[in-house]
């Protein structure tokens, strides 16, 4: 087995282990840094290993490009935790003994989503979706406050249904496996399952993808299975949306992309295409409608995540090397601003004390450099070029147009309703006189830097070695 | 033959019984026995399949439903109910009558597609996924119609018995997913007791209702 | 042959039934610590009622004066034709389940009209009671014989009888939730705690008695023994269905026959027993609650049948 892949598992693990019992809380801050940054170095040493699909793991083109983004954005948001929790305590929020237990789960979490993510065990994957969902739960809830504990209950039990859902599908894709594999471990490995699909019994495969549809879709907030997103994203730390927004929700939907290449690889079972793309839609048009009413600065942003995510599902459900390309193109842009823009909002929360929109007036006075970067996070994420996000959403737009041209509509619809939503927003948060109270913005401003360098510089040129790397995933799922 | 099949349809119509029983209960103490005792005739319905499919790990498993969820949660849960002053009866947003009603639904609704879906398998686990599957349901059920957070915890909990009664009848699934199943409702019931306990601190009643005051969707 | 059995059984239920009351009675009040009536008074009561003197109301119409007997001969042949002490008699043919709940139902609707024939209040109330009551417990014993009809494959009750007594007993949960459902009915049907008090006279708790409050004499002592017979017509049932075990089976001689009398016989006896057990240790529920009562035995009917017809679908 692969040494990088055992690297990027255990790393965190054992680190969160380790720094649940350090005392001091910089010390496990630091710590979490140090640990984020060994899993990213493993991480970037994966593309290079050989790809194999052991019993248990799997590395191929699919998964790499996930786990690479994955531990990327894992460490940058590990070092804008560790300097915004430590203001936490501060305005009194977090208690020490909080925060070292924050950062402890929070390594937990990534060790989690790196276990799904190279798992060729379908059991292994939804343990390791199961183990990361419950331990953000635990993490939206940890500001004790009544809607923080609301939003975690919620999360908690649209999440653990969900969860349930998807491993009854697992039970039953099991059992249409146990025909052609065996009983036994064999017919849970998913790279057999795929070599397999034509044998597979086509009613079976069906009621599962149903199951897992549903299952791991209310963990990608598709509509109408989103009611815990927003709460979620509001009322947890802004490190915990970043990392909900950019990492988990791309974790499930890699998770339903899997099953979605067996079924699609049988052709007696339902095309998972058209189902795909109308909860896509449905996603994309009612997030972008939500976006205007939104009040709160955490929740409009979460609200785009729906969004998108609803877009990335559609493309994926058109198909196509094109559309596929895409799609995994937008899930990375779309993973790092949006997490980029959390990053600027929990600048802005601790710089105002509030996350209340009608409360933040003015910032391109007050904090310029925040605003700038803030300014550029919307205007990445609402799809404007040069950014790389205008790169992916062309290219899906123009991809539907070629094959189905009044498809085409729907979603170019509602990506100008939020392009709409989003800069009028914007307009209000930035200009117009400064509100009270402005403090300083004391959490490190790198990590946004960072992302939206790489989005920018992704728009303008995007490598050959990238472009092959996600052609060759694209066309691995059809 | 014969009696293995009718042995675990005596156990399985006995787990399904006593969801029904779940969702007719209105006293919390009633619900936690309930649930014990559907954790209890868990335990020995795999128990029973270990037998039968001579799997001993699955032993394992029996021993984990049985020990965790038919005693030491229930008298956890019993605990904290006491000791946090929770109101120990339950409200339901629907009547009695229409619950029901709508638990026969859903198990009519679950034989009838499981039958249909599975006609390649077994007879063992065809019945045995088609009963799950109505646990799973009436799980599900339970936590919609319920205003209590314990309630809701419980029926989360029956749920899980049905994924449970599932996942052994689906023969031969490797120990990794049972253990983990085991493992999740350890971790379950960590947030659960955690949660819980947070929720008495601010409110005085674990009323979930009183919870959805607090509603941020109009924020 | 089976003419004289048939016979035999037709006189044995109607004889039984005081015995079975009276049983009922005595077992009661030993558990409450009294002596109680001797188990003949029954016999008695029904005798002392035919002498005595008939007194109509005023208003009573010829639908108060034909209801007793109507309601005794609907139960006594759906007495006769629930299989006792042997299957296969004359009347086999139509002793079919949907036959059986027809008559019972006929006999019901009688009483419940002769309830309101006369226009008293309590009249009434015992009527809509009554008629509430078997809204919900008519669809729930359906759901019971065609449990046992589906085990079996056939409605016609000597026949599940028959596959009962020869099949061998496997442990069923779709046999137990009918049993269970069966017995729920039959406790409604027959007026007894904790669905009605047969003993109550007042106001607040009659079902069953409020109906008979303006009949004496004669007519009093038939509509008694029709409800004796019902209480054994019942027992009967739910002991053919679910312990058949000495019931002779069709076309078998004299001896096999008194082997299955003696055992019907033992068998009503000891329901008798467990009847009166049962009535002095449960309390009786308040009228609105009988719905859910009854509602209960619905669903556990309801899932007995879903249970049967899913292994008979997984067993094909």
């Amino acid at each position: 087995m692969n040494a990088g892949v055992v690297a990027v598992i255990v790393i965190p693990f054992v680190s969160a282990a380790l720094l649940a019992a350090v005392p001091s809380y910089r010390l496990s801050a630091a710590g979490t840094v140090a640990a984020m940054l060994a899993t990213l170095i493993a991480g970037l040493s994966l593309p290079f290993a050989t790809h194999e699909a052991g019993s248990y793991f799997i590395l191929d083109d699919v998964n790499i490009l996930f786990i690479v983004l994955n531990t990327l954005v894992g460490f940058t948001t590990s070092v804008f935790s560790a300097s915004y929790i430590g203001h936490e305590i501060e305005t009194g929020k977090l208690t020490p003994l909080f925060v070292r237990f924050y950062h402890a789960m929070f390594l937990a979490m990534m060790g989690a989503m790196n276990l799904a993510l190279t798992a060729n065990n379908i059991g292994l994957l939804w343990v390791g979706l199961e183990l990361a969902t419950l331990i953000t739960v635990v993490m939206v809830g940890i500001y004790r406050t009544p809607s923080a504990i609301e939003a975690a209950w919620k999360y908690f039990i649209l999440g653990s249904v969900g969860i349930s859902l998807a491993f009854f599908g697992t039970i039953l894709i099991y059992l249409a496996g146990q025909k052609p594999l065996g009983e036994g471990a064999a017919a849970m490995t998913w790279s057999l399952l795929l070599a397999h699909a034509p044998e597979l019994d086509a009613s079976l495969l069906n009621l599962s993808f149903i199951f897992l549809l549903v299952g791991y879709g209310t963990k990608v907030g598709l509509a109408p299975l989103h009611a815990w997103l927003p709460d979620a994203h509001a009322e947890g730390p802004t490190p915990i949306s970043a990392v909900l927004s950019g990492l988990l929700l791309n974790v499930a939907l890699y998770a339903l992309l899997r099953f979605k290449m067996i079924v699609s690889a049988n052709p007696s079972a339902i095309d998972p295409g058209p189902v795909m793309i109308v909860m896509g839609l449905l996603s994309l048009i009612f997030a972008a409608f939500m976006l205007f009413q939104r009040r709160d600065i955490k929740r409009l942003f979460a609200y785009s995540s729906i969004e998108h995510m609803g877009l990335i599902t559609f493309a994926f459900g058109m198909g196509g090397p094109l559309a596929n390309f895409a799609g995994l193109l937008h899930m990375a842009m779309h993973s790092l601003t949006k997490s980029a823009i959390f990053f600027a909002v929990g600048h802005i929360a601790q710089a105002k004390g509030t996350q209340r929109i009608a409360d933040i007036r003015g910032l391109s006075v007050t904090h310029p450099g925040l605003a700038m970067g803030l300014a550029a996070g919307v205007l990445a994420i609402s799809g404007l070029p040069p950014f790389g996000v205008f790169m992916s959403e062309f290219l899906i737009l123009t991809t539907t147009f070629a094959r189905h041209p009044w498809l085409a509509l729907l979603p170019a619809f509602g990506l100008l309703v939020a392009f709409a939503a989003l800069l009028y927003r914007l307009q209000g948060l930035l200009f117009g006189e400064p509100s009270e109270p402005s403090h300083e913005v004391k959490a490190s401003s790198v990590p946004l830097i960072i992302h939206l360098s790489l989005v920018l510089v992704a728009g303008l040129y995007l490598p050959q070695t990238l472009v092959g790397w996600f052609e060759r995933a694209a066309e691995l799922l059809k | 033959m014969t009696q293995a099949y009718d042995v675990s349809h005596l156990l399985a119509g006995l787990m399904l019984v006593a969801s029904f029983a779940l969702l007719y209960q209105d006293r919390i103490f009633a619900v936690l026995n309930t649930f014990a005792a559907q954790a209890i005739v868990l335990s020995l319905a795999v128990a029973w399949e270990a037998w039968t499919q001579d799997r001993p790990h699955l032993y394992i498993t029996a021993g984990i439903a049985l020990g965790l969820k038919g005693i030491v949660i229930p008298v956890a849960l019993h605990r904290m109910i006491v000791k946090l002053g929770i109101h120990r009866d339950v409200e339901q947003v629907v009547g009695v009558g229409k619950t029901l009603i709508l638990g026969l639904a859903l198990t009519s609704l679950s034989l009838m597609l499981v039958l249909k879906v599975t006609e390649t398998a077994e007879s063992f686990t065809r019945e045995g996924l088609a009963l799950a599957l109505a646990i799973i349901l009436l799980g599900l059920l339970m936590m919609i119609t319920r205003r209590n957070a314990v309630t809701q915890i419980v029926g989360f909990m029956s749920l899980e018995n049905g994924l449970v009664l599932a996942a052994t009848g689906a023969q031969g699934m490797p120990l990794v997913v049972e253990v983990s199943v085991a493992f999740s409702v350890l971790i379950a019931l960590f947030v659960f007791a955690v949660f819980v306990f947070r929720i008495r601190e601010r409110f005085d009643s674990v009323d979930v209702e009183s919870l959805e005051r607090v509603r941020g969707d109009r924020k | 042959m089976l003419f004289v059995g048939q016979a035999i059984q037709m006189v044995l239920v109607i004889a039984l039934a005081p015995l079975v009351t009276g049983i009922v009675r005595k077992v009661k009040a030993r558990f409450m610590g009294r002596i109680g009536p001797p188990v003949i008074q029954p016999y008695r009561d029904l005798i002392k009622l035919m002498r005595k003197e008939t007194v109509f109301a005023e208003n009573a119409s010829w639908l108060f004066r034909a209801a007793p007997y109507a309601i005794f001969a609907f139960t006594w042949v759906a007495a006769a034709l629930v299989p006792s002490f042997a299957s296969g008699l004359m009347f086999n043919w139509a002793a079919d389940v949907i036959a059986l709940v027809a008559l019972l139902g006929a006999a019901r609707v009688f009483l419940a009209l002769a309830g309101m024939d006369v226009g008293t209040s309590f009249g009434g109330i015992g009527a809509s009671r009554e008629m509430m009551i078997a809204t919900l417990a008519e669809p729930a014993m359906l759901l019971v014989v065609l449990t046992m009809a589906l085990a079996a494959g056939t409605t016609q009750l000597p026949g599940v009888a028959d596959f009962l007594i020869s099949a061998p007993i496997t442990v069923r949960v779709s046999l137990a939730l009918a049993l269970v459902a069966l017995v729920m009915v039959a406790l409604a049907e027959n007026a007894r705690i904790p669905v009605d008090n047969p003993a109550t006279h007042l106001e607040l708790t009659m079902v069953h008695e409020a109906m008979l409050l303006e009949y004496s004499g004669r007519h009093l002592a038939m509509i008694e023994a029709s409800s004796q017979l019902k209480l054994v017509l019942y027992l009967s049932l739910i002991v053919s269905l679910f312990v058949p075990f000495g019931m002779a089976p069709a076309q078998s001689g004299v001896a096999a026959w008194a082997f299955g009398g003696f055992a019907y016989v033992g068998k009503l006896i000891a329901g008798a027993v467990l009847l009166g057990m049962w009535e002095v240790s449960v309390a009786k529920m308040r009228v609105f609650r009988v719905s859910e009562f009854l509602g209960g035995a619905f669903v556990f009917a309801f899932l007995a049948i879903l249970l049967a017809f899913l292994t008979r679908e997984v067993m094909r």
